[in-house]
């Protein structure tokens, strides 16, 4: 007997959640106790008064398990609301990495032209190294990424995907 | 208003909330509260033999009376051990308060003594879950445990007290009713769709009413209205296992429970209805069966007050997100409104009627030795009119209970569904006659279930409690052996009982009264001796040992390919029905 996999789609959903101990230890278990799969999670406090969070998550699924999901995500107790930006229609998604790459001479020289072209700005030097910070959607950074390996990758820090639907309204 | 510490601040909330009963066990992280209920004797407390059974005891109680029930348990092994029932409760919907002990706040995350997360291990187990950070914050969090636990779809809160907050002082007073700032469960159904609901019901040919735990949850009233519904529509009724009660067993509608060993007639009706109305139930795997065969030519009708439970198993046409009790109000209200007439079914309970002449409870007698079914049935005829509440364990005996004893009113029926915990019959019958002290409340058990919480005989002893615990003893962990039967051509690994303790003598041993039945002439008698005693007692009844129960869908099979009796066992499976549970 062979196990089946099902086709997935990929949804970007935005959390608002109480901001009280363990809330992230609830979601990312209930991820993990009914076998959704979680591509990105970021969270942070977006309220004045530190009551209430934010937490982007990156999923796929089929189209009935998302419903799950959303459901399974909207009925912890912490939840305020679930929005499925990917349905919602237009939105930004944008992630930040910290890129460090180590060289001399002719492989430096490309590394900052690549760095302009893909708008990366320095934020430390040393006479052998870089570390740059790009910002963009992921299929950008990946890119990026993948060039700095051709002249002298050694470390990559990235934030995950922070998400907004696009106009004026909130979602 | 002066101050008082987190112990007496937690017994004055659980009073204020109406709390008569606690299921508990004391230990290190919980001295405080234990000579805080030591003061406050409105409390009852109930000492059970090991944490496992005060969930399981808090579980029978809130069954059978509708009130939630409270836990008390110590830290580390205490909170672990009561996992299995805060689990039970998840599953089956069942209201419960477990209050646990934990080391002081300063030694936590140290691995002190008796140290466990707590909330940690319970985070996905229970509804909800709180660490109790300092005294202030108790009484509230009390309070809105039991709003949590109670309302909306019930379910398990554990409230997880360190040592020292129960030490130190802060002030209490009793809260207003909870306005909480995200948790706020529907109630009342959309009018459209409570309309589109009854469009749907009143334009069926092939209706069925398909019940479940949702609507004993939602209270007596629910279940009244059920029947007042089936009555003006004269559609037939079928249940799951959580739901037996909710519609009477002598009703001509009823068509017994559904699913893996419900029926011939419920599940053919579920295959071949136009509309199914889901009240209160959840497209469970044991009722649906292979899902791509499930009722492949109806429409579908759901209402739970749980979103998450649409659309997870089954594909419906009419979601209804709302107390299932007041969507029947409503259903009833506007059928009557609209003075619709009883539709003309006669076609439809022409073709039931013929599935019910199948008669595919009906089992084969043996010469001499007490069949497990009859064994039930006997139970059943000497307790009708009684009102008996029964609990049981898990396994074939469970099955045999659901098929032959009929449950005429909610809350009269506590067995695990969900979970399927081996060991919750006897503490949920001690809980259940501690909320309904002058009932007979008999656990139906096998004799390997039994053996799971067979500690607390002691605790019925202790409160004088005339639980009956009525054991089909056939030497097997009876269900898995037929499994081994059906799927693993009859061999037997570890399935049988062995070493088995004189039922009789233990019974004794504890205080309680033992009997053994042992020959079919001797059922009724030694069933009607148990009835006349006034105390506690356990039968062991020994009954044929290799009887199967049926009828049964197989594992990946559909409605339609029922095995309605023993001769129809295969003796092998493939992988992809061995794979399934």
């Amino acid at each position: 007997m062979h196990l089946k996999e099902e086709t997935r789609e990929r949804h970007t959903l935005a959390v608002i959640v109480d901001n009280e101990p363990g809330i992230l230890a609830r979601i990312a278990g209930m991820f993990t106790a009914r076998g959704y799969n979680i591509e990105s999670l970021t969270v942070t406090d977006i309220s004045e008064d530190d009551l209430v969070s934010r937490i982007t998550i990156v999923t796929s699924a089929s189209p009935h398990v998302m419903e799950q999901i959303i459901a399974q995500l909207d009925r912890l107790i912490p939840v305020h609301k679930v929005i499925d930006l990917t349905v919602l229609g237009e939105h930004v998604e944008r992630e930040l990495a910290l890129v460090k790459v180590v060289g001399r001479g002719e492989h430096r020289i490309e590394a900052l032209r690549l760095a302009d072209v893909y708008r990366a700005r320095v934020v430390d030097a040393t006479i052998e190294s870089f570390v740059f910070e790009v910002t963009g959607g992921s299929e950008k950074i990946d890119k990026f990424v993948e060039l700095m390996r051709e002249v002298g990758l050694v470390e990559v820090a990235r934030t995950g995907i922070v998400a907004i639907s696009r106009g004026k309204d909130a979602a | 208003m002066t101050e008082k510490n987190g112990a007496d601040i937690l017994v004055e909330a659980l009073c204020d909330l109406g709390v008569d009963v606690v299921f508990g066990y004391p230990g290190g992280a919980v001295l405080p509260i234990y000579d805080a209920l030591f003061q406050h004797p409105r409390i009852r407390h109930i000492l059970v033999r090991h944490e496992q059974a005060a969930t399981h005891a808090a579980e029978g109680y809130a069954r059978a009376t509708g009130k939630p029930g409270v836990v008390l348990v110590t830290s580390g092994p205490g909170a672990t051990n009561a996992v299995t029932g805060i689990t039970d409760a998840l599953m089956d919907s069942i209201p419960m308060v477990v209050i646990t002990g934990q080391v002081p706040t300063s030694l936590i995350g140290t691995d002190a003594f008796q140290e466990a997360d707590t909330v940690g291990i319970t985070r996905h187990c229970t509804k909800h879950n709180y660490l109790v950070k300092s005294p202030e914050q108790l009484g509230n969090i009390v309070h809105e445990a039991f709003h949590i636990a109670t309302s909306g779809r019930p379910g398990p809160v554990v409230v997880d007290i360190p040592k020292d907050v129960q030490v130190a002082s802060a002030r209490y007073s009793k809260p207003g009713p909870i306005q909480h700032k995200t948790y706020r469960p529907a109630l009342k159904a959309d009018k459209a769709q409570v309309e589109q609901a009854v469009d749907m019901l009143a334009a069926a040919e092939r209706p069925i009413f398909y019940t479940g735990g949702g609507v004993i949850n939602s209270g007596p009233a629910a279940s009244q209205i059920l029947r007042e519904l089936a009555r003006i529509t004269g559609a037939p009724v079928t249940s799951t296992l959580m739901g037996l009660g909710a519609f009477p067993a002598s009703s001509d509608q009823w068509l017994g429970m559904l699913g893996m060993h419900g029926t011939y007639e419920a599940n053919m009706a579920m295959n071949k209805a136009d509309l199914i109305v889901c009240l209160g139930a959840r497209f469970d795997d044991r009722v649906t069966g292979r899902l791509d065969a499930f009722s492949p030519e109806s429409k579908k009708i759901h209402v739970d007050i749980d979103r998450s439970s649409v659309n997870k198993n089954v594909r419906v046409d009419l979601p209804v997100i709302a107390d299932v009790g007041h969507v029947l109000e409503d259903m009833v209200r506007i059928w009557k409104s609209r003075q619709l007439k009883k539709p003309d079914f006669g076609d439809w309970w022409r073709r039931i009627e013929g599935w019910r002449q199948t008669q595919c409870l009906d089992f084969p007698e043996a010469d001499d030795a007490i069949m497990p079914q009859r064994a039930i049935r006997a139970l059943w005829e000497a307790t009708k009119d009684k009102a008996p509440i029964i609990s049981t364990e898990v396994g074939q005996h469970q099955m045999w209970a659901a098929q032959h004893f009929g449950f005429e009113a909610p809350n009269k029926w506590l067995t695990s569904g969900g979970l399927g915990t081996m060991g919750y019959g006897l503490p949920a019958a001690i809980g259940a006659q501690l909320g309904n002290p002058k009932a007979l409340v008999i656990d139906i058990a096998g004799e390997a279930s039994i053996q799971m919480n067979i500690q607390e005989l002691a605790t019925a002893t202790q409160y004088r409690l005339p639980v009956k615990i009525f054991i089909l003893n056939n030497e097997f962990m009876g269900m898995v052996r037929q499994w081994q039967e059906l799927t693993y051509s009859s061999r037997y690994s570890e399935s049988y009982s062995d070493s088995l303790p004189d039922f009789v003598k233990l019974a004794e041993a504890y205080g309680w009264k033992g009997i053994r039945i042992e020959k079919r002439d001797a059922l009724e008698d030694g069933i009607a001796v148990m009835l006349a005693h006034e105390g506690p007692v356990m039968v062991d009844c020994r009954v044929a040992k290799l009887a199967n129960c049926f009828p049964m869908i197989p594992s990946g099979a559909a409605h339609t390919e029922m095995l309605l009796q023993a001769n129809e066992v295969s003796g092998t499976m493939d992988d992809e029905a061995k794979a399934l549970v």
